[in-house]
C-alpha cells in the first residue's frame, strides 16, 4: 500500500474531490484526519473508512476561513502526538458571476476559503513536517487558475494565486524536503460543478466529463513516496481539455 | 533550562555550546539562517511539547531572546 504509515489531512473532505481523496487514501492505508464544516457527513465517512480500511480516522469540524479554528485543530493534534505527513488543502468554494455582477462578498468569501484557508493551513502544517523533516502539500487549483474562463474572474484568479503560492512555497521548503505540488483538474462532476454546463465534452480530447476519483489518483501520486523528487509542479488533470 | 536550550542550540546549528552566547544573533552567522531557524523552532517545540506563536517565531531573534521567550511558554 502506498501510504501505509503515513497520516493526511484534508480539508473540504466531505464530498466531492476531498471525499474521493479520502476514500483512495484510506484504501492505500493512511491514517486520515479529515476536516470540513459539515460534521454529520464526516461522521458517517470516518466509521465506512474505518471498518472497511482498518484506518485511524480523526474527524475535526472547523471552516478554513477561521484561522484561530484551524490552529486549534493543527494544535491539538500535535500536542497530541499526531503528526501529519501530508496536508491536501482542497476545501474551496466556486461562485460564478460576471465581474459587472460580481458582489463584494464573492470576493472576500471566495479568497477567504481559496486562498487564505490553503496559506493558513499550510502554515499550520509546517510544524508537523518539520518535525519528520519531510511533507508534502498538495494544493487544489483549477483549470480556471491556468486558462481561465468568462464568469470565473475571481474564482480563477483565487486558484491562479493557488499556483504561484504553490511555486514560491516550494522553493522555500525544498531545502527541507517538504514538497508542495499543485492540481489543476478539468471539469470533475462535482456538486460544485452540477450548475455549470457539463453536457458538452466534446471540447474536451478524452470525451468525458473527470471524476472526482481522476483527481484524487493525482494526488495519491504526489501523497506518496512515487513523487519523492517533484516539487513546485501543476499538474493538470482535465482529460486533455488543454494541451 | 538554560542548559537544555544551550544544547539544542548548539546541535541544531551544529556549533559548539561554548560559542552559544546570550549576544549570538538570528543570521549573525551562516548556520543561523532562515531553514535552521524553522529546525531550531521545531526542536524547541518538539522537546518542550510547546506551539510558539508565529509572533514569537519572529520575534526569537537572538539567544538571549530565545531564553526569554521559551521561559514564557514554560511558566503558563
Amino acid at each position: 500500500m502506498l501510504l501505509s504509515g503515513k497520516t493526511v489531512l484534508i480539508t473540504g473532505s466531505s464530498k466531492g474531490i476531498g471525499k474521493a481523496i479520502a476514500i483512495l487514501f484510506a484504501e492505500e492505508g493512511a491514517d486520515l484526519v479529515l476536516v470540513s464544516r459539515d460534521m454529520n457527513a464526516l461522521k458517517e465517512l470516518s466509521v465506512h473508512l474505518s471498518e472497511t480500511y482498518g484506518v485511524s480516522v480523526n474527524i475535526r469540524e472547523a471552516d478554513v476561513r477561521n484561522q484561530d479554528a484551524l490552529k486549534t485543530v493543527f494544535n491539538e493534534l500535535l500536542l497530541g502526538g499526531i503528526i501529519i505527513d501530508v496536508l491536501v488543502n482542497n476545501a474551496g468554494i466556486m461562485i460564478d458571476s460576471t465581474l459587472q455582477t460580481m458582489k463584494e462578498d464573492v470576493v472576500k468569501q471566495t479568497y477567504e476559503t481559496n486562498v487564505y484557508g490553503t496559506m493558513y493551513a499550510s502554515q499550520l502544517a509546517l510544524r508537523s513536517f518539520l518535525r519528520k523533516r519531510s511533507g508534502s502539500i498538495i494544493n487544489l487549483s483549477s483549470i480556471m487558475g491556468t486558462n481561465g474562463a468568462p464568469g470565473q474572474s475571481v474564482y480563477g484568479s483565487s486558484k491562479a494565486a493557488i499556483i504561484g503560492f504553490t511555486k514560491s512555497l516550494s522553493k522555500e521548503l525544498a531545502p527541507l524536503n517538504i514538497r508542495v505540488n499543485a492540481i489543476a483538474p478539468g471539469f470533475i462532476e462535482t456538486d460544485m460543478t452540477k450548475d455549470i454546463n457539463s453536457k458538452n465534452p466534446v471540447t474536451i480530447g478524452m470525451r468525458r466529463n473527470g471524476k472526482p476519483e481522476d483527481v484524487a489518483k493525482v494526488a495519491l501520486f504526489l501523497a506518496s513516496d512515487l513523487s519523492a523528487y517533484v516539487t513546485g509542479q501543476v499538474i493538470g488533470v482535465d482529460g486533455g481539455m488543454i494541451i | 533550562m538554560d542548559e537544555k536550550l544551550i544544547q539544542i542550540i548548539a546541535s541544531t546549528f551544529n556549533i559548539p555550546a561554548a560559542s552559544v552566547k546570550d549576544d549570538l544573533e538570528y543570521q549573525s552567522i551562516p548556520q543561523w539562517d532562515s531553514i535552521s531557524h524553522m529546525l531550531l523552532i521545531s526542536q524547541l517545540e518538539s522537546d518542550y511539547n510547546i506551539i510558539i506563536d508565529t509572533d514569537d517565531v519572529i520575534n526569537l531573534s537572538s539567544v538571549a531572546k530565545a531564553k526569554e521567550i521559551l521561559k514564557k511558554y514554560l511558566d503558563k
